[in-house]
């Protein structure tokens, strides 16, 4: 054989697929868990390519943020690199000031880059694509103020618990972290998801974000839409960083948020932009593709490549993504 | 004291000058008419109205206070609602659905119930579809959901802008008829119609707009009777 087709067949395209059927389950259960961080995020794009069809890239930023703020919070209250011993009625306290804490702080942040970067633009009635740009430069603002902030290292780790089995499903070992992550994502989603179809409020973003000038003939107000949309987008952001640094202990870093607002981006493009619970189909999809990527393949750097050719081959086929685009419309 | 009056309005889409100024009043208890070729500036008059678009000249009041600058969705709050051209019904939503964003900046929720049952009473079509979503419905049934939807604001004032475009002949005769019944009840309609002889009957007054200017105003009647205005709205020669 022709050494060059030897070398890409041990060192690249070496399917192990022993390995993918040993850890099939273990991969599917630690796929979600990062899938529902994914979708968390995801919601952020959604919702606010929804309603302005802007990609706002400085939202994995509006993550990151999060995340520091998780790591403060824990830090203050004596989290370092061991598991600290404390009582489950003390952690889980501990775990949601963090939590809050990090939805205020990218909340804000969120609200903040809408009034500063994107709501002058709107008032000028700019092309799209100076929206994206504004993005793109908004997203590296924030990243190296962080960086002359805290400098280019990971902040030290903190760890929240010791993940313990719970129970063994297929032979895999399901633990209280991936229950905890899983859960906590499915009930922050269900609640936007009820707060977008079910109340008045909501039925006004879903106007906004299917028609702008009827809706504001509705009496709508659309600027508050607008900001209440990052607003939500960055509460789930907010939490989604909580779980991040839960299951990344040391993932705390200025450029952090890059790769996992890419793939959340990717998640909700999957899934359908401007769709809500396609954030959720799309992020949980793609984390487990992810992870089976990864095993087959034996290198984690695969697990990213696999997540996009799968999101392609997907789009290939259906364009708007699994469940259709725009929000409200999915319903149709 | 005039429910709407605009003086001199002026709007521009850019460079190009959609409406140079014109001035018009609409009475408590009318039907006002505005009739025009296509591209006069009818829509823009509406969009003007409502807020959504904003002037480069005028004034615009409703029940004496300038509401010029005033945002449009406030202007809902007081009292201006419209169905606007081409229906603007929202797609993913059902027709219940649609109806209550009619409802939306409503502070007296209380009597909503109420308002559903007349709209569904004036367009019975509606009550069978009301878990129909908006985008599957007829031309006519969206029509109707559109004006339903305007209704539920329980406006002081109704814009209805060209409200039986694409419908067939019974549609039309039944959304003039509306438009007086619902006119009856109590509301002022503000309403633009390419069909211009079915407008000028039912209205009291009428405007005729003309590349964006005030050509002429008059009872309905008295336009009706006008020959120019026959030779260009009214198909007699
Ligand atoms: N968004 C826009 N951008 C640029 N020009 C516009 C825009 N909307 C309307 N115009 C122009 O303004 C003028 C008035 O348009 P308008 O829609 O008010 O006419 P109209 O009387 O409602 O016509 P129609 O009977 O066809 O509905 C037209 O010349 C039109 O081309
Ligand atoms: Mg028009």
């Amino acid at each position: 054989m022709h050494p060059l087709t030897t070398f890409l067949a041990d060192a690249w395209i070496n399917f192990d697929v022993g390995s993918l059927r040993d850890q099939f389950w273990s991969n599917t259960f630690d796929g979600l868990t990062y899938g529902a961080i994914y979708a968390l995020v995801a919601m952020g794009y959604t919702l606010v390519y929804g309603v302005l069809n802007l990609i706002n890239f400085a939202h994995s930023e509006v993550f990151i943020v999060g995340a520091y703020a998780v790591f403060f919070v824990l830090s203050g209250l004596g989290f370092g690199p061991s598991a600290p011993a404390l009582s489950i009625g003390a952690l889980v306290a501990d775990l949601l000031l963090a939590m809050v804490a990090a939805m205020l702080v990218s909340a804000a942040v969120a609200v903040i880059l809408e009034r500063v970067a994107y709501r002058p633009l709107r008032r000028k009635g700019v092309p799209r694509l100076v929206f994206l740009i504004t993005a793109i430069g908004a997203s590296f603002t924030i990243q190296y103020l962080i960086f002359i902030w805290r400098g280019p290292s990971a902040e030290p780790a903190v760890i929240m618990f010791r993940p313990e089995a719970v129970f063994t499903v297929f032979g895999a070992d399901i633990d209280d972290q991936q229950l905890t992550i899983v859960a906590a994502a499915l009930v922050l989603m269900l609640v936007a998801d009820v707060f977008v179809n079910r109340t008045r409020l909501g039925r006004g973003v879903r106007a906004v974000a299917q028609d702008p000038d009827t809706a504001t003939l509705m009496g709508v107000n659309k600027e508050r839409v607008i900001m209440l949309t990052f607003l939500m987008g960055g509460l789930l952001a907010g939490a989604a960083s909580l779980f991040y640094v839960m299951k990344v202990p040391s993932g705390v870093q200025y450029s952090g948020g890059f790769i996992l607002g890419i793939k959340a981006f990717a998640a909700a493009v999957l899934g359908g932009i401007g769709n809500i619970r396609g954030a959720l189909l799309g992020g949980l999809l793609l984390g487990v593709v992810s992870n089976y990527g990864q095993t087959l393949l034996g290198a984690s750097q695969w697990s990213d490549v696999v997540a996009f050719v799968v999101l392609v081959v997907v789009l290939m086929f259906r364009p708007t993504g699994i469940l259709g685009e725009s929000l409200g419309k999915a319903r149709v | 004291m005039a429910l709407l009056e605009l003086s001199d309005v002026s709007v521009h889409y850019g460079r190009i000058q959609a409406l140079c100024g014109i001035t018009l009043t609409v009475e408590q208890g009318e039907v006002v008419t505005l009739i025009g070729a296509n591209g006069a500036g009818k829509t823009t008059t509406m969009r003007a109205i409502s807020g959504i678009r904003p002037l480069s000249g005028g004034r615009i009041r409703f029940q004496g206070d300038d509401i010029t600058r005033l945002r449009a969705d406030l202007r809902v709050v007081r009292g201006i609602s419209q169905a606007p051209e081409g229906r603007g019904v929202f797609p993913g939503m059902t027709v219940q659905e649609n109806l209550e964003m009619g409802a939306y900046a409503r502070r007296d929720k209380k009597s909503v119930p109420e308002d559903f049952d007349r709209v569904f009473a004036l367009f019975p079509r509606l009550a069978e579809r009301r878990s129909q979503v908006g985008g599957t419905l007829s031309g006519g049934e969206q029509q109707m959901l559109a004006i339903g939807r305007a209704l539920m604001a329980r406006p002081r004032l109704l814009l209805l802008d060209e409200p039986s475009m694409g419908l067939a002949p019974q549609f039309i005769q039944q959304i003039f008829r509306i438009v007086t019944e619902i006119n009856e009840q109590g509301t002022t309609v503000l309403l633009v119609e390419q069909n211009a002889r079915q407008a000028l009957t039912r209205a009291h007054r009428a405007y005729v707009l003309e590349t964006g200017r005030i050509v002429k105003s008059g009872t309905g009647a008295e336009l009706l009777a006008d020959t120019s205005i026959k030779e260009a709205y009214l198909g007699v020669a």
